[in-house]
């Protein structure tokens, strides 16, 4: 299986279900985002909102899954995955390469933005500070991300789960043909 | 707890190996020009409920015969999924990384990612403060 480089969609997809059914079997669920209410509550939170006041510990096995799918990219990267550039449609490297984005379709991740140059950019930082901001507070307003509505709750039948996944692409269409048209040309 | 470690392990490996946790591919999904992405969570989500199915109709159980720990979302607050999901997707698109990506990306080594960690949680913060003023 790892002779494939990369991994196509048929086997990366079955193997997100697989590691949301173990979860479930180990009588754990697949939900990532609330780790980041678990670390705010260990880092202190509980004093500034009752939000964060509530048994963090019974959540551990989730921060020792995250650690797992850190240590996992690690491997992956690292190990596993030859240094491919991500191929993506010549047209989405076209438009990328037209705002400025020159790595587009020859590297794996932008490094305006994941690079050690990013480090001295101050509209990069500001990009990521501010869209982590917004991945932060909307997963915890949405009560989850990808995994626990997208994956979960779909997988589920859950319609509530249906509107979720409706506004990430209401939000994500925005910003992708709205705001990084600007943001990318500043990087 | 060794076992969520190797699971961990195992997703981090699936998302770097299928690129999801590329920024590119983020990308290329909002402008619907390939279909990979939409492979991996379309077929995620089929086998998903094939499997919600089966655990179903056949009563399987979790470790201990307790009942799956299955995520019951609660309809009446259908305003904060839609507003929340919106200001999510904004992230996504930004940072190309949803919470699981995150750390990946960080594992992977692409260490500026860490800015947007703090960010994450900085957001969390906030939400968890001004939440009682938001709609839900």
């Amino acid at each position: 299986m790892f002779d494939l480089q990369p991994w196509p969609w048929y086997i990366t997809g079955p193997m997100i279900t697989l590691t949301m059914a173990a979860l479930l079997l180990i009588g754990k669920r697949f939900g990532i985002s609330s780790n980041l209410r678990t670390m705010c509550a260990i880092g202190g939170a509980d004093k500034l909102s009752d939000y964060f006041q509530f048994d963090w510990k019974s959540q551990r096995w989730n921060l020792v899954f995250v650690l797992g799918t850190l240590v996992g990219g690690f491997v992956a990267k690292g190990f596993l995955l030859q240094d491919a550039p991500v191929d993506i449609h010549p047209s989405t490297a076209e438009a990328l390469q037209a705002m400025g984005v020159q790595d587009a379709g020859s590297a794996f991740a932008p490094g305006a933005l994941f690079g050690a140059e990013a480090w001295s950019n101050p509209v990069a930082m500001l990009a990521l500070l501010v869209g982590g901001l917004f991945v932060g507070f909307g997963t915890r307003w949405a009560n989850g991300c990808t995994s626990g509505h997208a994956i979960s709750g779909l997988s589920s039948m859950q319609w509530t789960s249906l509107i979720a996944v409706i506004g990430f692409f209401i939000g994500g269409l925005a910003a992708t043909h709205f705001l990084l048209p600007i943001l990318l040309p500043l990087l | 707890m060794l076992r969520i470690f190797l699971l961990g392990l195992l997703f981090g490996i699936t998302l770097t190996m299928g690129e999801v946790i590329s920024w590119f591919r983020i990308y290329e999904m909002f402008r619907f020009e390939s279909f990979h992405m939409y492979g991996v969570i379309g077929s995620a989500v089929m086998l998903g409920a094939a499997f919600h199915l089966l655990a179903r109709s056949r009563g399987w159980k979790a470790e201990g015969g307790r009942a799956l720990d299955v995520f019951r979302y609660d309809g009446k607050l259908w305003k904060s999924y839609l507003l929340g999901g919106t200001v999510f997707g904004m992230g996504w698109a930004v940072t190309g990384a949803c919470p699981g990506p995150l750390f990946i990306t960080l594992g992977a080594g692409y260490l500026p990612v860490i800015v947007a960690i703090i960010g994450a949680l900085l957001g969390t913060l906030l939400y968890g403060i001004v939440r009682r003023h938001l709609p839900h």
